[in-house]
């Protein structure tokens, strides 16, 4: 049963594809904009954050690394309830008014959770990844007139690799994530359905092809990007 | 005589409380070549750190034309950028060779770029591997990338630190010519950091001693090994010294 669900799954997600469905398209448009805006957010937050702990030296160091490491593995569903408590109306968020308040069960809200969850994993690989540069090459870029900003740009570049892996390690944590995302966002569907929560609608209905069909579509989807993000580093990932 | 480009008056440095450099008073003029010799640890790359503002004293001046930087107070980026190093050990950026050589002409926005690259790079005769990656050279064409991104500055002052140990005498031998071009060409002022004494000898005008961190003497080329002051120039002069 569960390979012939996998192989009608397989045969849906090509019409569905194909016919251009327009409650898919909806759901795969949101699952990226709700994911691309949280990786605009964490990679503005983690690059540069992990880039001042990879190169300073400061007090307080070992502990920010160590809540770092925290919420790299921190479970998504929690921070999926912080934000939930954070932002419900009797919440310290919920009770402000304003418009550029994320408001429960809108795709701001399901942005902000990500931003959250991903941020750590961005700003963790980053921070390894300038690590991984040989501290020498930081004196002699100064030597030759940079000025501290000038300076991290260069090692930044110099650790490329390892920046691309984070953001794709910060890509991966949220295109994928559901518990989060259901609890925020609510899975309303033309509103705040994406692929995750889909999914987890279509299976308890019983919906099994249509589930692995937006399965199928989320597996290939995720490898296009992060195919493409390989593809724009060019050649130096040969080296 | 005109005023000395740097001036350093009871300079020194500590790493946590051990003392590795001091220098009681030491002047390097305008145009010349002064060469710090020295066995190794004796502080002759602390010594380049401070003179091209990489890190600061822990007590004393630091005159640099005229203007004092001591141990407070940052030096402003357009003087730091009058000064460069190559360093002992030259590290590229993982870049083809031009892009290394206009790294710095680029964060300075300077006009013709291009030619200026291409000028450094055939003067140590490197253009034909302009495109090459940075990290495919051997260690005399590194050391020559290095030479030739600090030259491309056109700084006033350039701080050569061991710049041809571990190179095969070819190598040294055209490091030393494009050392004697510059100075006489640009009247680039230069402090030369070597072991060789023979090195030392060739391209200096003016000698210093470091030994364990101490300036012990700083002398004319000819006074510092015909007659020098000190028993234990003499003694590194000859060769006698063991380290
Ligand atoms: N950043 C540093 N921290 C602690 N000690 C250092 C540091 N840099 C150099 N030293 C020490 O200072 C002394 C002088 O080093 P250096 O200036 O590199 O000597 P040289 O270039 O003459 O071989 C050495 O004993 C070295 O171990
Ligand atoms: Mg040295």
């Amino acid at each position: 049963m569960a390979i012939s669900a996998l192989l009608d799954g397989l045969r849906q997600a090509l019409s569905l594809i194909l016919e251009r469905d327009p409650a898919l398209l909806e759901i795969v448009r949101l699952t990226f904009e709700v994911s691309g805006v949280a990786l605009f957010f964490s990679s503005l937050i983690g690059i540069p954050l992990g880039a001042f702990l990879g190169m300073r030296r400061f007090r307080g160091r070992r502990l920010v690394i160590s809540a770092l490491y925290t919420g790299m593995g921190f479970p998504p569903v929690v921070i999926g309830l912080l934000v939930y408590m954070l932002l419900s109306r009797t919440g310290p968020l919920g009770q402000i008014d304003g418009d550029h308040i994320p408001r429960l069960f809108t795709p701001a809200a399901m942005m902000l959770a990500q931003t959250i969850i991903s941020f750590p994993l961005v700003a963790g690989f980053t921070m390894a990844a300038v690590m991984g540069v040989e501290p020498h090459l930081r004196q002699q870029i100064q030597a030759l007139g940079a000025t501290p900003m000038q300076t991290a740009w260069a090692v930044l570049v110099e650790a490329r690799i390892g920046v691309i892996v984070s953001i794709i390690a910060g890509f991966g944590s949220i295109i994928s994530e559901v518990g989060a995302v259901m609890l925020v966002g609510g899975n309303i569907v033309g509103r705040t359905r994406v692929l995750t929560t889909a999914i987890v609608l279509e299976t308890r209905k019983g919906n099994f092809d249509l589930a692995s069909a937006l399965g199928i579509i989320l597996l290939g989807l995720s490898f296009m990007v992060n195919a493409t993000m390989m593809l724009m580093q060019g050649k130096s990932f040969d080296q | 005589m005109s005023q000395p480009v740097y001036r350093l008056d009871n300079v020194i440095k500590r790493y946590d409380l051990r003392e590795v450099l001091h220098v009681d008073a030491l002047e390097v003029h305008a145009g010349e070549i002064l060469a710090l010799v020295g066995p190794s640890g004796s502080g002759k790359s602390t010594c380049l750190r401070l003179l091209n503002f990489l890190e600061a004293p822990t007590s004393g001046t630091i005159r640099f034309d005229g203007r004092n930087y001591g141990s407070n107070g940052s030096v402003p980026l357009d003087v730091r950028r009058r000064v460069t190093t190559v360093f002992q050990r030259p590290l590229l950026l993982n870049r083809s060779v031009q892009a290394n050589v206009a790294y710095g002409l680029r964060l300075r926005r300077a006009p013709d770029t291009r030619a200026r690259v291409e000028d450094a790079l055939s003067r140590v005769g490197l253009l034909g591997l302009a495109r090459q990656k940075g990290s495919t050279l051997s260690g005399g064409e590194a050391q020559r990338v290095a030479l030739a991104r600090a030259m491309a500055l056109e700084t006033d002052v350039l701080l050569l630190d061991e710049p041809t140990a571990n190179l095969d005498p070819y190598n040294v031998g055209v490091i030393e010519e494009i050392i004697r071009e510059l100075n006489v060409e640009r009247a680039t002022t230069m402090v030369l950091v070597t072991h060789n004494v023979f090195q030392a000898r060739r391209l200096a005008h003016r000698v210093g001693l470091l030994l364990d961190g101490e300036l012990v003497e700083v002398a004319d080329v000819e006074r510092f090994f015909a007659a020098p002051t000190d028993p234990r120039t003499l003694a590194f002069a000859r060769g006698e010294m063991v380290y």
